[in-house]
């Protein structure tokens, strides 16, 4: 009888627990949390389980509880697809928010294709690619880098362009495309510099000097850097040692943000510029309630807010918005509905989800203070439409994304063919 | 007194007016109109116009909601037309933002009111800050200063910068004059306009300036490429020196006690981490904490040397591989550790203000300061470690036990305690160079990781258990790859240095100084 009892009891715990798991909705975590990248990756993980907090406080999403599956990439590439595999095929996610870099993107991307997955990357990209699961909602380059060079040559009045990186994808294409961007506007080859840098470079002497002697033909020089990572702090160091000033030649960075400012010294930052398409210190209703929420969560009254966490807060709201509208966690179905949805960016403006996935994005021009927070010198006068294949390189020239009519990421306007992605 | 006081104020009226309306449409003002309001704000005489536009260079001009501005001074906030104080909060105020081209202007506004300071050294610097944009107003402020200037220094500074802007005169014999009364200066303006003169679209019309010009920039291009070759040979000094004080520790414990410690790099980063918490402990005193942190660093990296020496490597000596692989695993563990206590992020070490900014040789070469000291604080260490080494009790017994263990014992050398302090001394040198690359380079858990394989290639090429082979080796290094680095980029360079040293130890297995006698041939 007692046995009868234990058995019968178990099986109970059994059924609910199953009925429970059907209850959820599963959302997976893909960012490593260890490794080089986890300085950065870190606090989207944070963010996301922040936002999963917060909608499962007002019920969850179609009265289900909304429950996160965090998984540890640790920075290593081919490791992606791996924890992709895991929570696509084991976990049975219905959605993933994942990867920083671009080399851990297209490491998992042949993983969420073949497993008809639906991965939201936030962070700003080369472009050049539109890929039917998943929903890119950083900037492309012309929602970052050209309005960045437009600023410059239209207000600051640049002649000369510097364009300083380090040696990887990210930096290597979108000064392709800056360089194609240049020349189109009638900026001469012995007018740009292009210099690559390895990753964690320390020792600038050279370099700023080149920089110094390229800028002091009486030409307006600008730098435009897509050096990545720590090598930022002695770069700016050695440009304020060799008195080269904001005001003389102003540097515009595309991976600086406020994050990577905290617990830096600052001063040899002051008055250098950073584009994005958020700043921490707009002062909007709904920045003010992100941030405060954000600290509250993270139990820090100081940390920062940054550019790829906005672009994680739209792309959750908007999947939330995709899922009720469908009433499902299909993928194909939320794919289908998000396409046109749009949630409020936290600095003003609507961000919409367009045909090619990416975002309609407003673009500021922030100079650095010395508390490592931006002053707004400039601003696009409304949102931009993200451009998933660039109008400036010969090659992707004549491609289009569009996966409502065309329902193809790589469409190519002359030959009226469809090719798929090659990774 | 009221009549008096009347005329006063008729007078100061114009003056006023058109600084209170400058002021006054501050705070709704693009970036552009107020370029044109700070001209109208400093050519208004006002009194407090200086002033005014300094508290908004230094970011201390605010506004409030009715679009009333304060200027932020010491005890509070003030009208800056009055100077009255002001019952404001600073919460209701927004600074009235500047912009990198707005400061640029503000700067040489600015520097026209300082052509008046009484000190000659403010007046040359204003001079040469309106030289970067001489501009009608500057031209004419400038021509006004030059019959009251009595210092000659200041007199001569005008001179060049009226100079400059007389080789746009409408006159060609004008124009010969500047061109000849701006010979010998060899500054970047000077040279851009004269190279204008000289060819190309907007080349001269008179043939004889032309050949002037062409022969003054042909002139200074000459000094331009001498001063840039002073200039890369001091590059490759100055990455030299980093390179020798990273491997220089190194160069003891595996160049003279012949143990390949993997966690070598770690030290270096323990180091730059004791600078970091000097800092933190002497917060008001930057600079001291810095030099505090020498021997401090000294000392944490000496004692873990001396810890890793007695815990690990004396049960391994003689077995190179497991201590390579212990040490490996030793330099994962110290990494670990900084990111368990100082958080995975990096940390800043500040620079203090007799490290930053540069010194000024002439108008073609300036060397920054920072890589001065390294270069001498380099030769430094180096010095002192090779008189211990030479000269002191403990350096005889290093190298006699480096040189023949067994006798060392029998003449009653207590060889395992040597060993321990030998280590131990090597460590404490990693740990110096730690605080100096703290100054370059960022603090992090992966500091260490960045130097150890160019600190093993220094010693390698240098010649193992040789001093002097580490300098000359370092040195070497440092000169080829910043030689190498203007024609080949950053990246090849680094692999071209690599490809080299490979090269030659094929050819010299035992470095460029190799060991001579019975130690060599004993090991």
């Amino acid at each position: 009888m007692k046995l009868k009892f234990i058995l019968t009891a178990a099986a109970l715990g059994v059924a609910s627990f199953a009925a429970q798991a059907a209850d959820t909705i599963k959302v997976g975590v893909l960012h490593s949390l260890s490794g080089t990248m986890a300085i950065s990756e870190t606090t989207l993980k944070d963010t996301v389980l922040m936002l999963i907090e917060e909608q499962n406080k007002k019920g969850g999403v179609m009265g289900k509880k909304l429950e996160a599956v965090v998984v540890d990439p640790a920075s290593n590439w081919p490791l992606f697809a791996e924890k992709a595999e895991q929570l696509l095929v084991k976990d049975k996610v219905d959605v993933v928010f994942g990867c920083w870099t671009s080399v851990s993107r297209k490491s998992v991307l042949p993983v969420f294709e073949k497993n008809n997955g639906l991965l939201f990357y936030p962070v700003q990209y080369e472009g050049e690619e539109s890929s039917k699961n998943v929903f890119y909602t950083g900037a492309s380059p012309n929602q970052q880098a050209i309005p960045a060079v437009d600023y410059l040559m239209k207000d600051l009045g640049v002649k000369r362009w510097v364009l300083a990186g380090t040696d990887y994808v990210y930096p290597r294409t979108t000064n392709k495309i800056l360089e194609a961007y240049l020349k189109s506007k009638g900026v001469k080859q012995e007018d740009i510099l292009i210099n690559y840098t390895p990753f964690g470079h320390s020792d600038w002497q050279s370099i700023v000097a080149d920089i110094k002697k390229f800028g002091s033909t009486g030409k307006k020089t600008a730098v435009v850097s897509t050096i990545n990572g720590d090598a930022n702090v002695p770069f700016y160091k050695e440009l304020g040692n060799q008195k080269i000033s904001a005001e003389d030649i102003p540097v515009v960075a595309f991976s600086v943000g406020e994050e990577e400012l905290a617990g830096l010294d600052t001063k040899p930052l002051v008055g250098h510029l950073a584009a994005w398409n958020y700043f921490q210190s707009i002062n909007t209703k709904a920045n003010k309630a992100e941030i405060a929420t954000w600290q509250k969560f993270i139990k820090k009254p100081d940390r920062t807010f940054n550019d790829p966490m906005e672009a994680t807060v739209i792309g959750f709201k908007l999947w939330v918005k995709a899922v009720e509208k469908a009433k499902s966690t299909d993928v194909a179905k939320v794919s289908d509905a998000i396409i046109g949805l749009e949630v409020p960016n936290l600095t003003g403006g609507t961000a919409q989800m367009l045909p090619n996935h990416h975002l309609t994005k407003p673009v500021y021009i922030g100079e650095i203070r010395e508390d490592g927070q931006f002053d707004i010198v400039w601003q696009t006068k409304g949102e931009v439409a993200g451009d998933a294949w660039s109008d400036y390189l010969p090659g992707s020239k004549d491609v289009e994304a569009d996966w409502v009519k065309l329902k193809c990421g790589n469409y190519n306007t002359k030959t009226k063919k469809c090719s798929g992605q090659n990774y | 007194m009221l009549w008096l006081g009347g005329a006063a104020a008729w007078a100061q009226a114009p003056a006023g007016n058109e600084f209170d309306t400058a002021v006054a449409s501050l705070p709704t003002a693009s970036y552009m109109e107020k370029e044109v309001l700070a001209g109208q704000i400093a050519r208004s005489g006002h009194p407090q116009a200086q002033a005014l536009l300094q508290g908004w260079l230094d970011g201390k001009l605010h506004a409030d909601a009715s679009g009333h501005v304060w200027l932020e001074g010491e005890g509070g906030y003030v009208d800056p037309a009055s100077g009255s104080a002001g019952k404001v909060e600073a919460d209701d105020l927004e600074k009235i933002g500047t912009n990198n081209r707005l400061r640029k202007a503000l700067k040489g506004v600015l520097a026209q009111f300082a052509l008046a300071s009484p000190a000659a050294s403010a007046r040359i610097q204003a001079v040469r800050e309106m030289r970067r944009e001489l501009d009608e107003s500057a031209v004419a402020a400038l021509q006004a200063r030059l019959p009251q200037e009595t210092e000659a220094a200041v007199k001569h500074e005008i001179e060049l910068a009226l100079a400059l802007a007389g080789l746009q005169a409408g006159e060609p014999a004008q124009r010969l004059a500047a061109i000849a009364s701006l010979d010998g200066d060899r500054s970047a303006e000077v040279y851009n306009r004269l190279s204008q003169m000289a060819s190309g679209d907007e080349a001269d019309a008179d043939a004889a300036v032309r050949n002037a010009a062409g022969a003054a920039v042909r002139s200074i291009e000459s000094w331009r490429s001498f001063y840039q070759g002073v200039e890369t040979l001091f590059f490759g000094l100055s990455l030299g020196s980093v390179l020798v004080l990273a491997a220089i520790g190194l160069a003891i414990t595996f160049g003279v006690m012949g143990v390949i410690n993997m966690a070598h790099g770690e030290l270096i980063m323990l180091g730059a981490y004791t600078a970091y918490v000097m800092q933190l402990l002497l917060p008001n005193h930057i600079g001291l904490a810095l030099l505090l942190s020498i021997p401090a660093a000294f000392i944490v990296s000496g004692l873990v040397g001396v810890a890793i020496e007695r815990g690990i490597v004396r049960h391994l000596y003689g077995r190179p591989l497991e201590t390579l692989l212990a040490t490996f695993g030793l330099s994962l563990v110290l990494q670990q550790l900084v990111r368990s206590v100082f958080s995975p992020l990096n940390r800043s070490v500040q620079t203090p203000g007799f490290l930053s900014g540069s010194l000024q040789f002439n108008d073609l070469l300036s060397v920054t300061w920072i890589r001065l000291y390294i270069v001498l604080f380099m030769l430094i260490v180096f010095a002192a470690l090779w008189l211990t080494l030479n000269k002191t009790s403990l350096g005889l017994k290093v190298r006699a036990v480096s040189q023949n263990r067994r006798m060392a014992t029998a003449m009653g050398i207590a060889t395992s305690r040597v060993d321990a302090m030998t280590f131990g001394l090597g460590s404490g040198i990693a740990g110096i160079a730690g605080v100096a690359l703290s100054q370059l380079t960022n603090v992090g858990p992966n500091l260490g990781q960045a130097y150890i394989i160019d600190s093993f290639m220094v010693v390698v090429f240098g010649g193992v258990g040789n001093l002097w082979g580490t300098l000359i080796g370092g040195m070497a290094l440092g000169v080829t790859n910043k030689l190498l680095e203007p024609w080949a980029g950053a990246v090849m360079a680094k692999i071209l240095v690599l490809v080299f040293i490979i090269l030659f130890i094929q050819r010299r297995k035992q470095g460029l100084f190799p060991q001579k006698g019975r130690a060599a041939e004993g090991h």
